[in-house]
């Protein structure tokens, strides 16, 4: 039964599997599945955010100096923006 | 003032929508689509029926249009018919699953191939594990109470499910007959005012249609075996005051003429007014004979059979569709397993016709209900038999 | 006279486009107005303009009508175009007490010696009628007042409220053409 801890029974179930917390989906981290992560060389970068169109996680902003960089909570390391960044200012490195 | 009106059937059934004040109409109007929807998309272009008319793109589009505008709150409304119907199948689950409660009327027909425009209920069946409440309407005057009592029915908070109302393609959608049409102060007072419990709201965000991994599926599955399931309440209690306020009882089986019937006949739809026409000639000939009218298909009316049958011999079950290859008639093998469990049943005899339009007339069941009495003391090795099929 | 009390079903013929359906209808929103049981439905199928179609009424003063299937054995025919006479076989199945009414400019005994009908016959020019009062020759309506006729199944006077309903300002002309052509009908019995 450990297994189903926590988990609702069929009568806690909400009507048609309604989920009513907004957002809940950010507290699905991601970052898990990474076994790369991306790495920056601010000199390349020139901030066009490219790499922040193209990530399918929509995890990477730029930072308080305008650089792009991933939130590592959500980065899955798939190095898409690596692979898309004009200027290779992006490098995938393993994750230990 | 209640009207006693001479109208087609598929009019009416718009009158009824427009009625119960429904808020979405989205349709796509091609053969075979009927009256109903032509007659709405007029009064919201007429500007008598204060609704959006959305002209989608096809079936399949018309029922996710249905759910988004139900999962708003709107009162929504559509209608289709056999191949319309199978086009717009996977999201006749994801209404049920996501508990929207749209009402449909389905003009019932065969599906194709070969190409057929005429009646069965092949269509009925297709879509029968899809999670709606599912209601046979006998008549003309059942076709427009029961689009009423579907608002009722579906939006109410114990059942929040999808209801279909099939009515007979051709023998009652394009019929002219007398239809008492209900006043709108009656018509407001059975039906409430919609109100979805959790509707999308962009100032109370919530998450529709997520998900549901392996962890979660079952049980959300078993929730909404539940609600179906004990949905039969809220229509027996929605069948009741709609007869305490406009006359007109509905139960989910109509006993004709059964007392002291030991030969029962089950019919659903139109046809089982024609086949009263025969128990009525059998009686005078001195035969104890009755009909079951089968109104209520889900959820299935286990006790409610069960209660019908329980002095009979012999029930003759007659079904429109078939399952091929399998039992013969989708209704029979359902009731044949709902009497299973019992020490004392009845023999239950499958005849499957009607199919694409063929008419069975009253003399035909007559047949039926002596053909199927004679096999039920004889025996036999089929599990049905087609009936007036050409050898 | 066909008997007119209990049931009496009739079957209209016409061709797609002349308007049978709209006289079934008409016929039996008028039965329904007098408080009768009626029935009134296209044959099942496919519309196409032109082609040979069939309507059906069936009327009963007493009791529901229970009976969804087309009419195989009417009690009255009636023909909206006389050409058709030879195409199908209009009279099947028609009670041998049974009327036809039929719109042609000929009379009953021509009819009679071409086809050999052994039926009561009523006859109506209702295509000139229609002509004279409508400036079309569109006999739907005309045909209604020539079967109230042959087979008073209604009183012509609940059809006004049908016809007004269902043409508006050219109700009058239509109720015009329903009157001529009642009058102008002739019945002639059921020949040996
Ligand atoms: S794509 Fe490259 S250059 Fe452009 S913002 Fe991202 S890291 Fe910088
Ligand atoms: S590695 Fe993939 S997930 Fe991570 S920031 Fe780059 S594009 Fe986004």
């Amino acid at each position: 039964m450990t297994e189903s801890e926590g988990k609702p029974t069929w009568q806690q179930i909400e009507i048609g599997a309604i989920i009513t917390e907004p957002g809940s989906a950010r507290q699905y981290q991601t970052g898990d599945w990474r076994t790369q992560r991306p790495t920056y060389v601010h000199e390349r970068c020139i901030k066009c955010g490219l790499c922040s169109i193209y990530c399918p996680e929509g995890c990477i902003e730029p930072n308080e100096e305008g650089y792009f960089e991933a939130d590592l909570f959500y980065c899955k390391g798939c190095g898409i923006c690596a692979r898309e960044c004009w200027t290779k200012a992006i490098n995938m490195v393993e994750e230990e | 003032m209640t009207q006693r009106v001479g109208i087609e059937v598929s009019r009416a059934v718009a009158i009824a929508a427009k009625l119960a004040n429904v808020d979405v109409v989205a349709a796509y109007p091609i053969t075979p689509q009927t009256h109903i929807v032509e007659d709405l998309s007029e009064m919201v272009a007429s500007g008598e029926l204060d609704a959006s008319y959305i002209p989608v793109e096809s079936e399949h589009s018309a029922m996710s249009s249905c759910l988004g505008s139900v999962a708003v709150g709107a009162r929504t409304f559509t209608a289709t018919s056999s191949q319309g119907m199978e086009l717009m199948h996977e999201v006749l689950y994801v209404a049920s699953g996501m508990r929207l409660p749209v009402v449909m009327a389905v003009a019932n027909r065969a599906l194709s191939a070969p190409i057929s425009i005429w009646g069965d209920h092949s269509d009925v069946m297709s879509v029968r594990d899809t999670g709606w409440i599912q209601i046979f309407v006998t008549n003309g005057q059942e076709a427009f109470d029961n689009i009423l009592c579907a608002f009722r029915i579906g939006e109410d908070r114990r059942a929040l499910l999808p209801v279909m109302i099939h009515l007979d393609g051709f023998q009652l959608t394009h019929v002219i007959e007398p239809i008492y049409l209900e006043e709108q102060g009656d018509v407001d007072r059975f039906l409430p005012r919609f109100e979805y419990p959790l509707p999308l709201d962009p100032d109370k965000p919530v998450t529709m249609g997520a998900f549901g991994p392996p962890d979660i599926y079952t049980e959300v599955k078993k929730a909404q075996d539940v609600v179906l399931t004990s949905s039969k309440e809220v229509i027996l209690e929605a069948w009741k005051e709609f007869g305490d306020i406009f006359g007109r009882y509905y139960s989910p089986i109509q006993c004709y003429r059964c007392e002291g019937a030991k030969v029962l006949l089950m019919t659903m739809g139109s046809f089982s007014e024609t086949a009263m026409s025969a128990v009525d000639a059998m009686r005078d000939d001195g035969h104890a004979v009755g009909l079951l009218n089968l109104r209520l298909w889900r959820p299935f009316p286990f006790a409610e059979i069960r209660q019908a049958v329980k002095d009979a011999d012999v029930l003759v079950v007659f079904d429109r569709a078939l399952s091929f290859g399998g039992p013969g008639g989708p209704v029979c093998s359902e009731v044949r397993s709902a009497l299973y469990s019992l020490d004392k049943r009845p023999k239950v005899v499958g005849f499957v016709g009607g199919l694409g339009g063929r008419v069975v007339s009253i003399a035909g069941f007559r047949e039926i209900i002596e053909r199927g009495t004679r096999i039920a003391s004889e025996g036999t090795e089929q599990e049905f038999e087609m009936f007036g099929v050409r050898e | 006279m066909t008997n007119t009390a209990g049931l009496v079903e009739i079957r209209w013929h016409g061709r797609g486009g002349q308007g049978a359906v709209t006289s079934a209808e008409l016929l039996a929103q008028a039965a329904i107005n007098e408080g009768k049981y009626a029935q009134a439905f296209p044959a099942f199928g496919a519309e196409r303009r032109g082609a040979p179609v069939v309507a059906f009424v069936r009327i009963d003063s007493d009791n529901p009508i229970r009976v969804r299937a087309e009419i195989d054995e009417p009690d009255v025919v009636v023909v909206l175009a006389s050409d058709l006479l030879r195409v199908v076989n209009v009279s099947s199945g028609l009670k041998a007490d049974g009327i036809l009414v039929i719109n042609t400019p000929k009379t009953a005994d021509e009819i009679i010696k071409e086809f050999h009908y052994k039926w009561a016959l009523a006859t109506v020019d209702a295509t000139r009628i229609a002509r004279e009062t409508l400036g079309v020759p569109i006999v739907n309506t005309a045909m209604v007042g020539a079967l109230l006729k042959a087979a008073e199944v209604t009183k012509l006077d609940s059809l006004i409220e049908p016809l007004k309903h269902r043409f508006g300002r050219l109700a009058d002309k239509n109720i015009n053409a329903m009157q001529k052509a009642y009058e102008g009908t002739t019945v002639r019995g059921k020949s040996n």
